[in-house]
């Protein structure tokens, strides 16, 4: 547990965004599927999920319909709308040119400068 | 649209709230289940496996909230819950809310009566289209009055006005057939309604083009008010003919309902044309340059483009024209142009109404710093509750928005009381008349700005102490309220409720001072001398030529009801005044004297401007008046006497150093007549009771009679049986003569109207001050002991003395008190120099104000530290520690 990294802030939505875009999936499945993409690296309390997917839902980036899960249980399923996918794009390519950015900043060694 | 959009949303969430409620539930509870299978599939029991879920999944209840919230439906409904909670913690404490919505309703109400005062008199004060533009021309220092002649030159030759219009007073015997009864009108030029630009409501108007030289438009246009009141609304009346003082007018129109006339104040019954005014004066004015009495006032408006600054540029060239062409009867004076229908007393009410505006002002502040300090008291009460939220979860925003609904809550309640207190305080105002009988109103209907306002400053009040606790909740540790207890340390530094208090007291202060120097203002107004005694004086108002006495009747008709009054027992002197004695209706008139060597009677040699007073014989008796030198008027000294008159004493010495050197002496009228001084009296009040000493000279009123005169009867009777006894009388001599009997004290009132405003506006302003003040350290004081009792208690089982303990308890508030009166007082002081402007003698550098003001003061604080005091001195120090 203890080498979870904290989630910076704003980046739990595009998580929830890139499991979703897998595949429609209920609020506790697109937290597995968090913990399974990311190889449980991430610390996310598990209530914490709701009110981004609200949010993502009240934005028109995912919708939710009522249906029964693998356990046989009532489950609210979100998937991706075409905004939602369009924002998953633009927003894993910002995220990864900060990601190169800050990478080559902090790897950068004395002599290259 | 994406606001409309969200708004939508938002009301569509409202509705389905419990829908959505329940899916949230259902959705977060399908969670814990689905977490609870993988770990009851890892080999944890079922009950146990739900237990881990539900701890693992964090606080339901906050993260319902935030969804909800992130969902967007609940700034309305959260709003909806907090007002729901506001509801019941204010049901929880009656007292607060109570004392919370009662200041704020006083407070509130206070400002929408001044301001609905404010609107109606000085924002708008004539219902005419366009009054922006619309000026009165004043000549000469805060006076419209001008001659008719001077008023025709004015309108011809000045390129500044769209028209310029004028107007006089015009008091009547109306006769419709039946009953007649006085009326009071305007006489007014025939493009009066043309320049106000307004449109007959029945009818038509009358205009230039039926002018056609004196006595030659006999039409009536009646106000809507009169025209309701005595024709009952009848269409029928246009073409009627009804008499003024027994000449024909035909009825030719009646005015709209919402234009009361262009002076503030007098609301007239009709209008006429000014070139009749002879009918109903008696006296031709048309022709007379040299008189001020023709017009009361002109006004128009400007042409577009023009400033006030050219317009008047343009009058004064127009007042040299006059100088130059009638050296005899015209000065130049400066011009100004006021607002129209506000000239005379424009400046004085302005500077009064603006003062008492800030008052009222001043008086909200001092609520809600008074509130502020009461939201803050609470608020650290509620410190464990509050702690108890956060801990749970809530966000800080979210308690200061449920803090803010409540003060919100209590200052919108209290915002209503107030408006509607001062709704009906103004319409009672608006149908009042403060002098029977006399055409005066104050018109001040309640209008949708005044509603607006008081919204206004409810809502601004509310955020204002609204935010007083805000640090105080954003600095709030839970974990540490939660441990020690809400019972917690009282600040020994200055805080924000000391400051607050300071502030108050120094308001109040300010408030107490001002209502104190207008009451002794008033006192000394009422006890000051006014060169006559009204104490048992009845004033008998008739128009004989109402009655149709003309000429030579006038004067005989009037000597035979001066001796029927003297026929009546208990009647010990009765004298006569043409038109109304001083101070009754600021009735008096000035005249041009000149020194006896002055040979050239232009306006620039006049030596002094003294009113003019005509009497009878016995008449300074009668009124109480005393004479200083000389002799009073006989009955001989008539039209075939030479002309003598009594000056009062400032005339005498103005003119001849002294009371003794003026008998003998003359001096020499405007018309060149030779006046010789045989008596002298002792000053007096002649226009208003504010003046400064004014000259004044007294001539025989049966050399100049005049058929509109008061006799003056002094007795030592029972002024309701006088009445009676002359009402008999009259009715002997002519039983179609209208007349008017009152005590000339209850003349006085109209005198006396200003400082009586004054008084009982600023007394009721200080009356609040006062109670604000004591509630702030009541309040504080009674928060600080009941916070400290523990604190006491301990002193006194350690052995202070009672006087310690006070002085622990209470220093605090009374040092305040101390620096917010010394304070207030010093401001006050300075404020009431707007005072002067109406208050008699307002003078605050008056030992008994300064007296009075911290006397009232220190009782207050006295008053409101008693039951703290006791409180603090009842302590038991043994219950106390025991219960702790």
């Amino acid at each position: 547990m203890t080498d979870q990294a904290q989630l910076l802030p704003g980046t739990l939505d595009l998580l929830i965004l890139r499991a979703v875009s897998l595949g429609p999936l209920h609020g506790y499945g697109i937290l597995l599927r968090i913990g399974q993409i990311s190889g449980n690296a991430l610390l996310i309390e598990q209530g914490a999920l709701y009110p981004g997917l609200f949010r993502l839902v009240r934005q028109g980036l995912l919708k939710a319909s009522w249906g029964t899960s693998e356990n046989n249980r009532r489950a609210k399923f979100y998937e991706l709308t075409a905004a939602g996918r369009k924002r998953l794009r633009e927003e894993t390519a910002s995220w990864n040119r900060l990601a190169t950015a800050i990478g080559s900043a902090l790897a950068a060694q004395p002599e290259e400068i | 649209m994406k606001l409309l959009d969200s708004l939508r949303f938002r009301i569509a969430t409202l509705f389905h709230r419990s829908k959505m409620n329940a899916e949230m539930e259902e959705e977060l509870r399908s969670h814990i289940q689905h977490r609870a299978d993988d770990l009851e599939r890892s080999g944890l029991g079922r009950a146990e496996a739900e237990r881990r879920a539900s701890i693992e999944f964090g606080g339901v209840a906050r993260y319902k909230e935030e969804s909800r919230e992130a969902a967007g439906g609940t700034f309305v409904e959260s709003f909806l819950l907090d007002l729901r909670f506001a509801f019941r913690m204010l049901r929880k404490s009656p007292g607060f809310t109570i004392v919370a919505v009662a200041t704020l309703a006083m407070a509130i109400g206070a400002n929408a009566v001044v301001f609905g005062v404010l609107n109606a008199l000085i924002l708008r004060p004539l219902n005419v289209p366009q009054a922006d533009s619309l000026y009165g021309t004043e000549y000469g220092v805060d006076t419209g009055f001008q001659s008719y002649p001077n008023y025709v030159d004015l309108r011809d030759r000045n390129r500044s006005f769209d028209g310029l219009a004028a107007f006089t007073f015009a008091f009547v015997g109306l006769d419709t057939g039946e009953n007649p009864s006085s009326a009071t009108g305007y006489a007014t030029s025939g493009n009066y309604f043309d320049v106000l630009r307004i449109q007959p409501y029945l009818g038509r108007f009358f205009h230039n083009s039926d002018e056609h030289g004196p006595n030659s438009a006999p039409y009536l246009v009646l106000s809507y008010a009169y025209w309701h009141s005595h024709f009952q609304d009848d269409a029928g009346i246009l073409g009627r003919v009804v008499r003024l003082d027994k000449h024909p007018f035909t009825i030719i129109g009646v005015a709209p309902p919402e234009f009361r006339g262009t002076v503030l104040f007098v609301s007239p019954d009709f209008f006429m044309p000014i070139v009749n005014q002879e009918q109903v004066n008696g006296e031709n004015l048309l022709d007379m340059r040299g008189t001020t009495h023709g017009i009361f006032e002109t006004f128009g408006h400007l042409k577009p483009g023009v400033t006030p600054a050219q317009a008047i540029a343009d009058l004064e060239a127009v007042g040299a024209y006059l100088e130059k062409t009638y050296p005899k009867e015209f000065a130049q004076k400066r011009f100004s142009l006021p607002r129209a229908g506000l000239s005379s007393f424009g400046r004085a009410m302005r500077a009064f109404i603006a003062g008492l505006m800030l008052l009222a002002g001043l008086i909200l502040l001092a609520a809600c710093a008074n509130l502020g300090s009461l939201f803050a008291a609470r608020a650290a009460d509620r410190s464990r509750e509050v702690a108890l939220r956060l801990a749970l979860g809530a966000s800080r925003i979210r308690i200061l928005r449920q803090l803010l609904t409540e003060a919100i809550l209590i200052s919108l309640v209290g915002g209503t009381v107030g408006l509607v207190g001062s709704i009906v305080l103004l319409q009672r105002m608006s149908m009042w008349q403060p002098f029977p009988g006399a055409p005066i109103h104050v018109p001040v209907s309640p209008d949708a700005r005044i509603y607006a306002v008081a919204f206004a400053l409810a809502l601004a009040s509310g955020f204002l102490f609204g935010i007083v606790p805000v640090r105080q909740v954003l600095h709030t540790d839970p974990y540490q309220i939660v441990k020690s207890g809400s019972s917690g340390r009282v600040g020994r530094r200055i805080t924000v409720r000391d400051g607050l208090l300071a502030v108050q007291i120094t308001i109040c202060a300010v408030l107490v001072t001002s209502s104190m120097v207008a009451l002794r203002g008033l006192a000394r107004s009422l006890n000051g001398s006014y060169g006559f005694q009204t104490r048992n004086t009845m004033l008998i108002n008739t128009n004989l030529a109402m009655a149709g006495y003309t000429g030579d009747e006038v004067p005989s008709m009037q000597k035979r009801m001066i001796d029927a009054m003297e026929t009546i027992p208990g009647v010990e002197r009765v004298g006569l005044v043409n038109e109304y004695p001083p101070l009754v209706y600021a009735a008096g008139s000035r005249v041009n004297a000149f020194k006896d060597e002055t040979t050239d009677l232009r306006p620039s040699n006049v030596a002094a401007m003294p009113y003019r007073y005509d009497v009878s014989p016995e008449y300074f008796q009668a009124a109480g008046t005393a004479q200083l030198a000389g002799r009073d008027f006989t009955w001989h000294d008539d039209k075939n006497a030479p002309v003598i008159s009594v000056v009062n004493r400032a005339f005498a010495s103005n003119l001849f150093g002294s009371v003794t050197n003026a008998i003998g002496r003359y001096f020499t009228l405007q018309d060149g007549t030779r006046v010789q001084i045989v008596g002298v009296v002792e000053d007096g009040k002649y226009l208003s009771i504010t003046e400064d000493q004014q000259p004044a000279i007294f001539l025989p009123s049966v050399q100049s009679p005049l058929s509109q005169s008061c006799i003056v009867v002094r007795s030592n009777r029972d002024p309701q049986q006088l009445a009676a006894a002359i009402r008999g009388k009259l009715r002997e001599l002519d039983s179609g003569l209208p007349f008017d009997v009152r005590t000339w004290n209850n003349l006085l009132v109209v005198a006396l109207f200003p400082s009586r405003v004054a008084t009982v506006s600023l007394g009721v302003l200080g009356a609040m001050g006062a109670m604000l003040s004591v509630t702030g350290i009541f309040g504080m004081a009674a928060y600080s002991v009941s916070k400290r009792l523990k604190e006491l208690g301990i002193r006194m089982a350690l052995g202070a003395q009672r006087k310690e303990v006070l002085k622990a308890a209470l220093g605090r508030p009374f040092k305040l008190l101390a620096f917010g009166s010394a304070a207030g007082l010093l401001l006050g002081i300075l404020a009431t120099r707007v005072l002067a402007f109406i208050v008699y003698q307002a003078t605050p550098r008056d030992p008994l104000v300064l007296a009075g003001v911290v006397l009232a003061m220190s009782l207050l604080g006295l008053l409101a530290t008693w039951i703290p005091a006791q409180r603090a001195l009842s302590i038991d120090p043994l219950i106390l520690l025991r219960e702790e």
